[in-house]
């Protein structure tokens, strides 16, 4: 299949690791080998005649760009800037401030993904919050909060959902699981967001002068590949779904180029030994039935019709906002803070009149700064 | 090597002395007759030596012939046991690596516990035997000790406070600012090891990994090294914040600026596989039976066969150079060949959300 990275690998493969003749695949080594790295360059520069400006959406390909240090590799006509693809860095600030009025009460038991604990909200963060006797607990899995609500049953655990289609899908299962098991005393602060109608918001602004995307390439594996293709169609744009070693961004970015260069829009799937044109059934099956979608707003970027997740009729008991009847208040941003211009890719967050003086991971303006998928982080460590 | 850590050094034959309490109570931290029966039954037939058994208040030792180096450590690492080892290991191998790190020969320890009360008895136990065979493994002496017991609540099981001492090695000058341009920078063994072990053990989080906590002493390979290269320009173990908060330090000491080789960085399989998981690096993660030994290039390759020829040292490499480049920043030569910075971390590693 054209463009596909096996075409890459088979020679190598063979000819190093084995088990009985077969070759081995570690699935980490071979998708950083120098050798292919540098082949996958020197592919681009051969294919490239004009400058081209590519955007990939998920934080975790803008670690590992910085990481690699992969835009110092590449041709300087290719300009990579990095778009709203860390859901910590767009969950409003009043959400986070949400969280911490319910963290700072007694009685409840906030749960959460690391990320999110040193995210700054109007006054202060979750991490704040613990060190001042409030009970935040951080979790690697929802379903960890829900062993916690089942353990701590006088207590109320809310688990705050942060993530894109990634890591919608186990939330929906602790909440389907916390549904069967007839739990009183568990909900979900939800926060999640969707990246198409990101992408669709992105290149309706004026400001855009994006030539090509990267998708995000464990979003993909939950949601396929299908419904970029009407957004490819819409604004005649190529959408290439990449993985996050640094061969993946490459071979992204390669046919990317190529597909610019021959003046052919569309989606292309690059990271096939992880996506499906129809992704993971199941998990989009467990989706529609806990989730539909909502309004939502994106830090720095403004609110996106249907770009949330919300809770289906069946589980909005499970609402925290609801069950503890939060209001949305007023919520304050440092006004130094320029998030919504690096998320939006206007500026790199170098640019960033913060960057690295004012702002820094010790003291974060905003959530980009703070988050291990947030450019700005991305920018600071591995400059 | 692994498998022969992991058996338990002491075995029935070692039961737990008699007692009427399995619990460590209040009473035990008194002062009075049960902090006296506690420590003749438990303390005194493991640790006994000629210091300890003066009785006294503190310990009176002997002069020392030359200077003196002095540390002080706290252990408070959840769980106390872990795969590898437990807070004992920790305590008197910590301290004896601080001590080596400061150039000088490691030799009396004291040791100070904080119980809580309800703490078990037999976990004591495990422990006090955990520092008598760590000790004499680093032929350090426990000369002097003290024990409290807080309220249940109010500690977390065993808190261990240990100062050691030692003798500095005479004509050795080592300093985080003796870091020079073209100096080579060994470390004796993998990464992330003690890191990974515990995380893999804390609640919460159930790995199925074979990581073992690298806890030891270094004295008798790093005595080696100050016998037959008294060149040593720096040393330090990369323990919290792992092997790149160690070099930042030297770095920003002593101006110049280290290069590592991240093929040249020695990760297990199991410390890998943990981190990339959990969205980790191995280079913050922290390591107790490492040492950066930092050398001029001539010293380079007589300091590594020094080193290989100790089991703490047998898988010692070099992993970077001060070079000319970039004063005063670590940076890293990439796998796929671009260079980056290697910041100081900020606050502890938050692995990934999706």
């Amino acid at each position: 299949m054209p463009g596909s990275p096996w075409m890459h690998f088979g020679r190598w493969a063979l000819g190093t690791r084995t088990y009985k003749n077969l070759p081995v695949l570690k699935y980490i080594d071979e998708y950083r080998d120098k050798q292919l790295v540098e082949n996958l360059v020197r592919a681009i520069s051969d294919t490239l005649s004009r400058e081209w400006t590519l955007m990939e959406i998920c934080g975790g390909q803008t670690h590992s760009i910085m990481k690699y240090r992969l835009q110092d590799l590449l041709p300087k006509k290719i300009s990579l800037i990095h778009g709203p693809g860390c859901p910590v860095c767009v969950t409003p600030v009043g959400l986070i401030d949400q969280a911490v009025e319910l963290a700072s009460r007694p009685g409840v038991i906030l749960v959460s993904f690391g990320d999110m604990l040193r995210v700054p909200g109007s006054e202060h963060d979750l991490l704040s919050i613990k060190a001042k006797g409030g009970d935040v607990r951080m979790v690697y899995s929802p379903l960890d909060a829900l062993a916690l609500a089942e353990s701590h049953p006088e207590k109320e655990v809310v688990f705050f959902g942060v993530g894109f289609e990634t890591t919608a899908p186990a939330v929906a299962l602790a909440i389907k699981q916390a549904h069967l098991r007839k739990l009183k005393n568990f909900s979900v602060l939800v926060s999640h967001v969707l990246v198409p109608p990101a992408i669709e918001a992105l290149l309706q602004s004026e400001q855009s002068h994006i030539d090509g995307f990267l998708a995000a390439g464990h979003v993909c594996t939950v949601m396929g590949t299908r419904e970029y293709e009407s957004l490819a169609r819409k604004y005649k744009i190529p959408i290439v779904v990449t993985g996050f070693e640094p061969v993946d961004i490459l071979q992204g970015i390669r046919l990317c180029i190529e597909m610019l260069e021959n003046g052919l829009p569309g989606v292309e799937n690059a990271y096939a030994r992880s996506v499906r044109p129809e992704g993971n059934v199941e998990a989009r099956k467990l989706l529609e039935e806990v989730y539909r979608p909502v309004d939502r707003k994106w830090r720095g970027i403004g609110t996106l019709p249907s770009s949330g997740l919300g809770l289906t009729r069946t589980f909005e008991k499970y609402d925290a906002v609801r069950k503890f009847e939060l209001q949305d208040r007023e919520s304050r941003e440092s006004e130094n803070c320029q998030a919504g211009e690096v998320l939006t890719g206007q500026i790199l967050p170098s640019d960033c009149k913060s960057f690295g003086t004012v702002c820094t991971p010790e003291k974060p303006l905003g959530a980009p700064m703070v988050s291990t998928e947030g450019a700005c982080a991305a920018y600071y460590r591995y400059r | 090597m692994n498998n022969m850590k992991q058996a338990k050094r002491y075995s029935l034959q070692c039961p737990i002395p008699k007692s009427d309490y399995e619990h460590i109570l209040l009473a035990h931290g008194g002062g009075g007759k049960l902090t006296q029966d506690l420590i003749d039954r438990m303390i005194y037939p493991l640790l006994g030596n000629e210091y300890l058994s003066q009785g006294h208040d503190g310990a009176l030792l002997p002069p020392v012939d030359g200077e003196l180096a002095m540390t002080t450590d706290s252990f408070v690492v959840d769980p106390i046991f872990f795969p590898g080892g437990d807070i004992g290991d920790l305590a008197v191998n910590g301290t004896v690596n601080d001590l080596l790190c400061c150039g000088a020969e490691p030799l009396y320890i004291s040791l100070a516990f904080i119980l809580e009360e309800g703490f078990l008895l037999e976990d004591l136990w495990k422990i006090v035997q955990s520092i008598a065979h760590a000790a004499k493994k680093a032929e350090v002496k426990i000369v002097t000790g003290d024990t409290k017991v807080v309220e249940k609540g109010k500690g977390d099981k065993i808190y261990i406070n240990t100062t050691g001492i030692g003798r500095v090695m005479t004509g050795l000058n080592i300093s985080p600012q003796g870091c020079e341009q073209g100096d080579v920078v060994i470390l004796n063994g993998s990464i992330g090891d003690h890191g990974i072990a515990i995380l893999g053990k804390r609640q919460g989080l159930e790995l199925e990994s074979n990581v073992l906590s690298d806890t030891a002493a270094l004295k008798g390979m790093m005595m080696d090294v100050f016998r037959e290269m008294p060149g040593i320009h720096v040393l330090r173990d990369p323990t919290r914040g792992g092997v790149a908060s160690a070099l930042n330090e030297i770095c920003r000491s002593s101006g110049t600026g280290i290069k590592l080789i991240e093929n040249h960085l020695p990760v297990s399989g199991g410390v890998r596989g943990a981190c990339e998981l959990m969205g980790l690096d191995p280079l913050y993660i922290a390591n107790e039976g490492k040492i950066l030994v930092i050398v001029p290039e001539k010293d380079a390759e007589k300091t590594l066969s020094i080193m290989k020829k100790h089991p703490e040292g047998k898988d010692s490499q070099i992993i970077g150079k001060a070079s000319g480049k970039h004063p005063g920043i670590l940076h890293l030569e990439t796998s796929i060949g671009s260079t980056r910075i290697v910041d100081m971390i900020s606050g502890e590693q938050l692995p990934r959300i999706c």
